[in-house]
């Protein structure tokens, strides 16, 4: 008797503690209300007075160091704190540490997700009309910026770029010679041509992994050349009715598929990542591997003058070039005390010549800022050379279309990842691919 | 009540009033241990089961949206697939591990030998003390295709069966699998060997003179004799199975495709990457109501036993 008293006993304090807390915690979860970044007086002068400026970066992005380390060098009062975690970390804890008590002046931001409708990033626009930002190029800084209404491309500006990367094609050139080939493909039919030899000649024609994704530098590198930019721009900028199932999309994947199947890529090639098909490249193994400009320097190293760098080839010869490109985006936090100083950081990055000369040299990227400025030295013939002139090339062409990856938040590790895994591997089909993708979509963005 | 019908009222009075005395003592004690729990343990329990019925970001304002974030869990595939995974794992950290651990501890009691006793027990329970993150790191590199176990087939002349372990749709998960028995094992084995030495010797004996054979000994007398301790590593190993996720996170990251998305690689991926604060609750509730239904029948019937 006594024990079944108590143990009801027991559950009856149990709910009412639980159910205590449920009311502790009030009805709905969460802040409402904005905060409104304004209160501070737009001003492109650098203050005399002594300021500490916070970055949250990446791990593995030395290029803020080296800026930093120069501009404390040009304006003393002016010093840095640098904290940096994993890129995973970091883009799963940003929206926290913006929202925090002591948010980071600038932080390293891929996505802008709810971040701008949560109010937790400063408003760039007073600074674009007091620095004449509207000399930059349009293309490069529209997929910076985030309308009211959570739709990316345009409204207000809400980032900039530490560097504007490219994609392209890397090509091993002893391979190449083997095989004959004395250019690069003018034509994706004509690229198919030389992997076709490369596979008979015993040459694996595509050095490219997937445990991590990355083999989507070749999937979306193959869509570009079918798809309409402006409505493949459009579903990454998360348009309200974009789609990504279009037939452009559609025939890209397929022709994955159809490599796939002909053994252009790697077997084991769900078992390679990132870190691994680049030390594989390096090493000789490969015709082809698509990859950044962030990769030229280290290619150059490794494989001396035995490779080079060229643009994903268009469908038809002498259509213009569609590639893969996106600035290094960093983010200053709505609740920074140090607004004037550090966008005067972010201006100085994209204007001032040694800044420029760092972006170039360390990330091989290109600086961006306004075209009509010199750009920074680099060595003849080498591989960050040719990636400037690609960079060139697409901004001429207005070519550059942003990451697929960065759609949304959750799309890259929940649906592109294990899909182009089962593509790859010719598990599914181009057009399952395609609709996959697109139902995750529907359903992140709806959700 | 143990107080008889033949007592008189005044000494039923004191009686409960000391009782009362006792009971409120009771609480006195248990209350630093009632903070910490609450908490830690009720308070992010009940903030979870409230967060899984808003749609909510983790950061802005938050929608009600009643049941739909457990429909979502419930009809998904992708999540329901992860379930299913996880379901599978069970077989590879409990049936492997526990099964295995009766077999080493039954041999290793009639070690007669301390030193070979204590260096057999030391080896086993060694994966324990490894970080599982370390393990999985360790394991993808011997699951790679240059990897310690495709060489030891190449070189025994199974070549034909190397392949990479786990980025291969069919081996990926008994892979992953594999590595959470080969962590678990230890952990059985020497609870189990504990259990054993709890054992009357004089039953061994007695049933040696009734002339029953090493099998006869074990389901007569070992099995029974450690019906506590199986209760507890299937109640543990259970647990670690249906919420792995370092193992997962380290080694294969839920690919190939989805051949080993686990909940707890879900969960994370939903409330973090994708801010999806409610439906990954709510995924997270599901799994805690699975574990109880599995976890509370064994309990029961450890006790049940004991009568």
């Amino acid at each position: 008797m006594r024990l079944h008293m108590s143990r009801r006993s027991r559950t009856v304090v149990g709910a009412a503690v639980a159910f205590a807390m449920l009311g502790l915690a009030g009805c709905a979860p969460g802040a409402s209300a904005p905060e409104e970044t304004d209160g501070v007086e737009v001003s492109t002068e650098l203050t005399d007075e002594e300021v500490v400026l916070t970055i949250a970066d990446e791990t593995g992005f030395p290029v803020t160091d080296a800026l930093t380390e120069e501009f404390t060098r040009q304006y003393p009062n002016v010093t840095f704190e640098i904290t940096r975690d994993t890129f995973q970390n970091l883009t799963a804890n940003a929206p926290r540490l913006l929202a925090g008590a002591n948010p980071p002046d600038l932080i390293r931001l891929p996505t802008i997700g709810d971040t701008v409708k949560d109010g937790l990033l400063a408003n760039l626009d007073p600074y674009y009309e007091a620095y004449g930002w509207d000399a930059w190029p349009a293309s490069q800084l529209s997929p910076l910026r985030m309308s009211e209404d959570g739709v990316r491309g345009s409204g207000s500006l809400y980032q900039l770029g530490l560097g504007y990367s490219v994609t392209g094609i890397y090509m091993n050139l002893n391979h190449a010679e083997t095989l004959g080939i004395t250019e690069p493909p003018k034509t994706i039919a004509e690229m198919e041509e030389m992997m076709d030899a490369a596979k008979a000649a015993g040459i694996l024609p595509i050095m490219a992994g997937d445990s991590d994704g990355v083999v989507n530098f070749v999937v979306q590198a193959l869509m570009n050349q079918y798809a309409d930019q402006d409505e493949f721009l459009s579903w990454m900028f998360n348009e309200p009715g974009a789609t990504y199932n279009t037939e452009g999309n559609v025939q890209g994947a397929e022709k994955i598929r159809e490599w796939a199947d002909k053994g252009y890529f790697p077997s084991d090639i769900n078992a390679i990542d990132y870190f691994t098909f680049v030390t594989r490249f390096s090493e000789g193994e490969g015709l082809f591997t698509f990859n950044g400009n962030w990769a030229a320097a280290g290619y150059q190293e490794a494989l001396g003058d035995d490779v080079t760098f060229f643009l994903a080839p268009p469908v038809n010869e002498g259509d213009r070039f569609i590639a893969m490109g996106a600035a290094n985006s960093f983010s200053v936090a709505a609740g920074s005390d140090n607004l004037n100083e550090i966008v005067y950081f972010l201006n100085w990055i994209h204007t001032n010549p040694e800044a420029r000369q760092i972006i170039v040299d360390i990330t091989g990227a290109s600086p961006g800022g306004d075209p009509s400025l010199p750009l920074p030295e680099v060595e003849p013939g080498s591989l960050i050379e040719k990636a400037l002139e690609m960079s060139a090339q697409i901004g001429a062409d207005n070519g550059q279309v942003d990451f697929m990856a960065n759609t949304t938040a959750g799309i890259y590790a929940g649906s592109i990842i294990p899909e182009s895994q089962l593509l790859v591997t010719s598990q599914i089909t181009g057009r399952e691919f395609v609709e996959r993708v697109q139902a995750f979509y529907e359903q992140e963005i709806g959700g | 009540m143990t107080t008889t019908s033949t007592s008189s009222a005044p000494r039923r009075a004191a009686a409960r009033a000391a009782a009362r005395r006792a009971d409120l003592a009771g609480w006195l004690l248990v209350l630093p241990a009632l903070a910490a729990y609450g908490t830690f343990v009720i308070y992010p329990l009940a903030t979870g089961i409230q967060f899984s019925f808003y749609d909510w970001n983790g950061i802005g304002a938050a929608t009600w949206v009643g049941l739909e974030n457990y429909i979502t869990v419930l009809t998904n595939p992708d999540l329901l697939g992860a379930i299913r995974n996880s379901f599978v794992l069970v077989a590879f950290f409990t049936i492997i591990p526990v099964g295995t651990g009766l077999v080493l501890a039954t041999l290793i009691r009639t070690m007669r030998d301390g030193a070979a006793l204590r260096a057999a027990q030391t080896v086993l329970f060694l994966p324990q003390i490894i970080p599982l993150a370390a393990a999985g790191i360790a394991w993808s590199w011997m699951y790679a295709q240059t990897g310690a176990v495709n060489q030891i087939l190449n070189a025994i002349g199974l070549g034909f069966l190397a392949r990479p372990w786990l980025a291969d749709y069919a081996t990926a998960l008994p892979a992953v699998g594999l590595i959470g028995s080969w962590v678990l094992t230890g952990l059985c084995t020497v609870l189990l060997l504990t259990g054993i030495g709890k054992i009357d010797v004089s039953l061994y004996e007695a049933i040696r003179l009734d002339g029953a054979g090493w099998f006869r000994e074990f389901i007569t007398i070992t099995l029974p004799g450690l019906r506590q301790e199986l209760a507890v590593l299937v109640t543990l190993t259970m647990i670690a199975a249906l919420s792995t996720f370092d193992i997962i996170y380290i080694s294969t990251q839920g690919g190939p495709g989805r051949a080993t998305l686990v909940p707890g690689l879900l969960i994370f991926r939903i409330g973090f990457t994708q801010s999806d604060v409610g439906l990954a609750s709510a995924f997270g509730i599901v799994m805690m109501v699975l574990v109880l239904a599995l976890v509370l029948p064994i309990q029961r019937l450890a006790r049940i036993g004991d009568r």
